[in-house]
């Protein structure tokens, strides 16, 4: 089956031109990976799922039982079991959208059950008109959907440490998923409370356990925060807010406040302990960055990527995720020779502003070792840094804000394994 | 010449004023105005805000030798012996300053505002049983965990007009990255 390609090489490596997969008519040499035995067994008799009635229908549909391995990994405090995360298995994911089930969590105390009918939102503070909203008032107004990422500030934090860690993608930056949030524009709500000119921050805090509190600029809330009342279609799950959650397109996790209850209209910020013991980075000079919403241009390889194996050589589709806080992905590079050389892969349409970007790009491995790595630029001009780089700005105890470049090496026999660059 | 000018202008700011508002409508960013007032009394049920003036502190006192009792009961499980740490975070004893690799970021040597202290351990602290602990107990441990970092002394009683005037350590430690991105360039060098 299989069958030698003549495509245009663009950079070293074998990185093959983006369009190659377009073309008509065109295979390449992984379809061999199917086995032609199976198949023609196909031809000749009915497998078992085809010799009779199927199952019915169902009330809310689950994955394949062969895709039980596509979970989220979990991992929490042995002394508080609801203190911790748990990751998006990006490496098992395709495309833009992180179904709802495997949107990574991060809570200071556990999910709380929340009653709809007993969950209040609350703003006051600075404002002419405390208000109070049950939910079927929020689900009144008019809403809207921005389709977008959540990345934790934390995400990809094992970077910092001084050997590449040895594991799969998601486990190393599956802190960030994407969805589609629908709900009220908050600037409508703020409106109606009418605020006083000295409000210049907000509070807000959630009905958790932890009653988790964040203090965020009023600039951002009157511009593109939503009161989410849906994540993909659906009501929003208790792990991810239940009944109401904050949404600060391209801003750090910890901003999009779950299981929102109270807005506190303010004239500076609170200084709560998730604004100064936590996130916040630590510089080589004592010194620590505060304040630091916006999550920077980051991408991956997420195929192949840590965990695959290569089973010959041949074509094959490097594929990946990219994104910015700061606005749309304009161009990810990547290069299949340790960055001597970079072609510009494919991005997946349409190309949304703080939202995961799907890039793909064609590759011609020859059996040999190889490593491969990718590079966002987002339309600020912002260029995803080295490693070097990064450490060189920011040090190894910042904790918070990792978005260096991240580099597979293909060994001979076709292990994926980390490296740093 | 002038006047018809000024009509002109006239016209012309009232023609983008209704264009203006009759865009907003389209956008629907009118709300049907569903929000109800919102008593006084509800306002500081909910209200647990404390800001680094001592805004929000609520009446009560505690010291150190009360607080260290405190502390055993709630909090020593996760946090250690005197907050060297244990399954939770290091609150105190830090051995490395802040330039050092790696680092120890304690309550003494991390945490800008005393006041952030009291705020946290009354919203979220202990995670076994939140809300547990009342005022008095709060200043208490605040109390003993500021004593631990070496900050104040063991018989010092906090209250609402004592804590935000602790100086802590690392109280100017901290660079507002959005208020310095604001004009900067964002660009790491490669």
């Amino acid at each position: 089956m299989a069958q030698e390609t003549k495509v245009k090489v663009v950079a070293g490596g074998g990185l093959v031109d983006r369009r190659v997969f377009l073309k008509k008519g065109m295979t390449f040499s992984v379809a061999a990976l199917v086995s032609e035995s199976l198949l023609a067994s196909t031809d000749e008799s009915r497998l078992a799922w085809m010799s009779q009635p199927g199952e019915s229908f169902s009330n809310y549909g689950q994955p394949s039982e062969h895709e039980r391995q596509t979970i989220r990994w979990t991992m929490a405090n042995r002394m508080a079991p609801g203190n911790g995360v748990s990751w998006t298995p990006l490496h098992d994911l395709e495309g833009t959208i992180t179904p709802n089930g495997l949107h990574f969590e991060r809570h200071h105390n556990g999910v709380p059950q929340i009653d709809p009918k007993q969950h209040q939102l609350l703003i006051h503070g600075a404002v002419k008109k405390p208000l109070v909203f049950d939910m079927g008032a929020l689900m009144r107004y008019p809403m809207t959907s921005v389709m977008g990422f959540i990345e934790c500030g934390g995400n990809s934090n094992a970077g910092w440490r001084d050997q590449p860690i040895q594991t799969k993608v998601g486990y190393f930056h599956g802190m960030a998923s994407c969805s589609e949030w629908t709900g009220v524009p908050l600037r409508i709500l703020l409106n109606e409370a009418k605020m006083r000119g000295r409000a210049k921050w907000m509070i807000a805090e959630g009905a958790d356990a932890a009653m988790m509190n964040v203090s965020i600029p009023l600039e951002k809330a009157m511009d593109d925060c939503i009161l989410a009342l849906y994540q993909n279609g659906e009501r929003i799950r208790p792990e991810n807010g239940y009944p109401l959650r904050l949404i600060t397109p391209g801003w750090e996790g910890v901003l999009n406040v779950k299981w929102l209850r109270r807005l506190h209209l303010t004239n500076r910020p609170v200084m709560a302990r998730n604004e100064t013991s936590k996130y916040t980075e630590l510089l080589p000079s004592g010194k620590a960055r505060q304040f630091t919403f916006v999550m920077d241009a980051k991408s991956l390889i997420t195929s192949p990527s840590f965990g695959y194996m290569l089973q010959q050589a041949g074509l094959y589709q490097i594929s990946g995720l990219a994104w910015s806080g700061r606005g749309k992905i304009i161009k990810v590079e990547v290069s299949a020779d340790g960055g001597k050389t970079w072609a510009e892969a494919e991005l997946q349409t349409p190309v949304l502003a703080k939202c995961f970007t799907r890039f793909r790009i064609p590759w011609q491995w020859n059996g040999q070792s190889a490593s491969i790595q990718s590079r966002a630029t987002d339309e600020t001009g912002y260029v995803q840094p080295k490693r070097q780089a990064l450490l060189a700005e920011r040090g190894k105890h910042g904790v918070f804000h990792y978005n260096a470049i991240v580099c597979w090496e293909i060994s001979k026999n076709g292990e994926v394994s980390h490296v740093y660059g | 010449m002038f006047m018809v000018k000024r009509v002109l202008s006239k016209v012309v700011a009232v023609w983008v004023f209704f264009y203006i508002t009759s865009f907003n409508l389209y956008a629907l960013e009118m709300g049907p105005d569903l929000g109800k007032p919102a008593s006084k009394q509800l306002i500081k049920q909910w209200n647990a805000d404390v800001f680094p003036d001592g805004k929000g502190l609520p009446k009560g006192q505690g010291a150190a030798v009360k607080g260290k009792t405190v502390y055993k009961t709630y909090c020593l499980s996760c946090h250690g012996v005197e907050g060297m740490g244990d399954s939770a975070d290091e609150l105190a004893g830090a051995m490395h300053s802040l330039t050092d690799k790696p680092p120890d970021k304690t309550i003494g040597s991390y945490w800008p505002y005393a006041t952030t202290l009291f705020d946290f351990i009354r919203r979220a602290m202990p995670l076994n049983s939140p809300g547990i602990l009342n005022a008095d107990e709060i200043y208490a441990v605040t109390a003993y965990l500021l004593y631990l970092n070496g900050i104040i002394a063991v018989d010092t009683q906090l209250d609402a007009n004592n804590l935000a005037g602790i100086d802590m350590p690392n109280m100017n430690g901290f660079i507002n990255i959005y208020e310095k991105d604001k004009n900067a360039d964002l660009s790491i060098s490669h």
